[in-house]
């Protein structure tokens, strides 16, 4: 019996030990930008280009994540990327004449929608539209920028 | 030569076959016993898990240690050693720590499995438990598969977390990287559906060596050479099968 | 016991053939197994006696012929059925077969804990009045790889009659014993049969032990029954394979040399082209 107690007591502490690693992988590896909102709405916005944004991807407001995109499709009519995403519905009170710009976390981070506040007293609602937006920077395009117009310096303005 | 390689391929269906049977029947026991007979898993729970949980964890921190030596010479190349930690955390994460843990664990649980229930069988043990009115396969063979299909995942992430941990002193403690850019770094690159193909992995692979090694060992010709070959066997087929398996995953996951 | 009356044949096996891949073991084999005897099996190495166990077992399924035990055909039954029948049988491997993670005590409690419902304290009284028949319950504590030989085999016994078997096979349950251990196997061979009223089987070459145990042998040569009858009447059969098997001679119809190539030719090379 004593040598049963024994299994089963190593038993245990391995499958807790087991399941803490689990638990520290899916909580604290990838807690930066846990986002797992129960309640969101849906706002859409039209970029000329989307570079890498892919499903998924986070949409961050003044550095915090506030929503994810869901949906990247090509509307083949106004020949444009419809990027749909949702944001989490405790932040309602963002104005209707935000500018959303896809922006890259760091030199080799992908890529995120950051949103710039307006000053509009209308806010987003499901189904709304960010209207100004800013497409990706195409470090090929920018290249090509600087290249032409060496003495602006800052293309990205 | 084409008579021989026609009867080499015939014989290569059947086994496939068999084995597809094989699986079929242990799943078909396997409700049942997780149920009705829970104390025989959690045995082998300790013989597949908790017995290989300090090898898993000896390799688990080198292998980390590894990662955060090769991360942070290799990235200080683009000044981006900051990023060891997200480099650390998604090969540990996505790769290394579901295949280096399937491929120890045909070495350590999966050749004790297939020995042990070779030299079962070779010692009549199997055929007393048949004349007993027992079935071996779903009293000898379902709770070792159980056993080794739910240790796996949690070796898997001990092994994850252990290597984090060696990545951590390596570059952080040895090498000064700060220690918030690396937390932050990897948090920014990791997403849950990174960890969720880390857990399909091994969760994939748990079953695939756990069969193997059952398989092996319930088939292995019943004597001393048998047994020893069956246990060969286990750790190549495996080996084999969970790379493949790997890629395949992986490929479809992308 | 089934509820028709019991004949006195226990088994009947009629015209059985069993190949092993492509080397025939039974080619026409007929014998009949009386109920309440000791019934011996023997023959000479590598004629399938331990085969035909297993085929009365039903873990060999026969090429051709019937076998019946209870007067059921047993190449009929479904597993249930199948297991329900082996129920009915107590089986003595060579080795014993106990299983090594399990202590004696629960090798011997084994097919309790599988098929019945009884409390602890119920197993643990019929296993320790099963070790005590046997002379072991001093060793229920004890691991397999801790026994000698002789006493792994008593274990085995008592396993194989914990769930009150009718009848009990023993696969050559005198190999490799020494003469004292023999002697309380085949004591114990005798008392169980006599005490329970099982029938039993023995599987053996021995035939010191056989004659003094066994009510009724038969003699298996060539894949059929050779000679059949008590040892005293096998003892004075004038077959000349009767003869060589019971006193042990070389060479006779059981030739001494395996099947093989001319001896002069092979030894010239002449096979070589």
């Amino acid at each position: 019996m004593q040598q049963t107690r024994s299994v089963e007591i190593s038993t245990g502490l391995f499958v807790l030990f087991g399941m803490g690693a689990l638990f520290f992988l899916t909580m604290q590896t990838t807690g930066g930008d846990n986002f797992s909102a129960a309640d969101t709405y849906e706002v859409e916005a039209r970029f000329t280009n989307v570079g890498s944004l892919r499903s998924r991807a986070p949409v961050s407001m003044a550095g915090v994540t506030i929503g994810r995109v869901t949906n990247v499709v090509f509307d083949p009519i106004a020949l444009e990327a419809v990027v749909t995403f949702d944001i989490d519905s405790r932040y309602d009170q963002i104005p209707d004449d935000s500018d959303a710009s896809i922006l890259t976390s760091g030199l080799l981070g992908s890529q995120y929608i950051g949103l710039q506040a307006g000053g509009s007293d209308i806010y987003l609602e499901d189904g709304s539209e960010v209207l100004f937006t800013q497409s990706a920077i195409i470090l090929e395009n920018l290249i090509g920028k600087f290249l032409v117009n060496r003495d602006s310096g800052d293309a990205d303005d | 030569m084409f008579r021989d390689f026609y009867n080499t391929l015939k014989e290569f269906v059947r086994t496939f076959g068999a084995f597809q049977l094989f699986f079929l029947r242990l799943l078909q026991h396997s409700p049942s016993i997780f149920v009705k007979r829970f104390r025989l898993v959690v045995k082998q729970v300790y013989n597949a898990g908790a017995l290989s949980l300090v090898i898993i964890m000896v390799c688990g921190f080198f292998i980390g240690g590894v990662l955060g030596l090769q991360g942070y010479s290799n990235l200080a190349r683009f000044n981006a050693e900051d990023s060891v930690g997200a480099f650390a955390a998604l090969a540990l994460v996505k790769e290394l720590g579901p295949v280096i843990t399937a491929l120890l664990f045909a070495g350590r649980a999966g050749t004790a499995l297939a020995s042990e229930i070779g030299l079962m069988k070779a010692t009549d043990q199997l055929s007393a438990m048949e004349m007993m009115a027992v079935n071996p396969i779903r009293r000898v063979l379902v709770p070792r598969f159980l056993g080794g299909v739910i240790s796996m995942p949690l070796l898997a992430a001990v092994f994850s977390t252990i290597g984090l941990l060696g990545a951590h002193v390596v570059s952080v403690n040895l090498l000064g990287v700060d220690a918030g850019a690396f937390w932050i770094q990897m948090q920014q690159s990791l997403d849950i559906s990174d960890i969720n193909e880390g857990i399909i992995k091994s969760v994939v692979f748990g079953i695939v060596a756990s069969l193997l090694a059952v398989w092996e060992g319930y088939n292995a010709v019943p004597t001393a050479e048998g047994v020893g070959r069956a246990t060969t066997r286990t750790v190549v087929n495996t080996a084999i099968a969970v790379l493949i398996f790997d890629f395949m995953i992986t490929a479809f996951m992308l | 016991m089934t509820m028709d009356a019991p004949s006195d044949h226990l088994i009947e096996i009629r015209g059985l053939a069993y190949a092993h891949g492509a080397r025939p073991i039974f080619k026409d084999l007929n014998l009949t197994i009386q109920r309440g005897k000791i019934t011996a099996i023997m023959g000479p190495s590598g004629t399938g006696k331990t085969t035909l166990l297993r085929l009365i077992t039903r873990q060999l399924i026969p090429d051709r012929g019937v076998i019946f035990v209870d007067g059921v055909d047993i190449s009929m039954l479904n597993q249930t059925n199948l297991y329900k029948m082996r129920r009915r049988f107590g089986v003595l491997f060579q080795n014993g077969a106990l299983l090594t993670d399990l202590s004696v005590f629960e090798n011997v409690a084994f097919p309790l804990r599988e098929h019945t419902r009884l409390t602890n304290r119920l197993i643990r009284h019929v296993v320790l009045t099963k070790l005590h028949a046997v002379g072991l319950r001093g060793a229920a504590d004890m691991m397999p790889v801790q026994l000698s030989g002789g006493m792994e085999r008593r274990v085995a016994l008592a396993r194989a009659m914990v769930m009150d078997p009718d009848i009990l096979i023993y696969d050559e349950p005198f190999v490799g014993l020494d003469p004292i251990s023999m002697g309380v196997i085949v004591r114990l061979v005798r008392r169980m049969n006599d005490a329970l009223g099982i029938s039993s089987i023995l599987v053996s070459h021995d035939l010191q032990e056989i004659s003094t145990v066994a009510d009724c042998s038969f003699l298996i040569s060539d894949g059929k029954v050779a000679a059949s009858g008590s040892p005293a009447e096998l003892n004075q059969t004038s077959s000349e394979l009767v003869k060589q098997f019971m006193h042990g001679m070389a060479d006779g119809p059981v030739a001494f040399h395996f099947e093989a190539p001319d001896y002069e030719e092979q030894l010239l090379g002449r096979d070589a082209e």
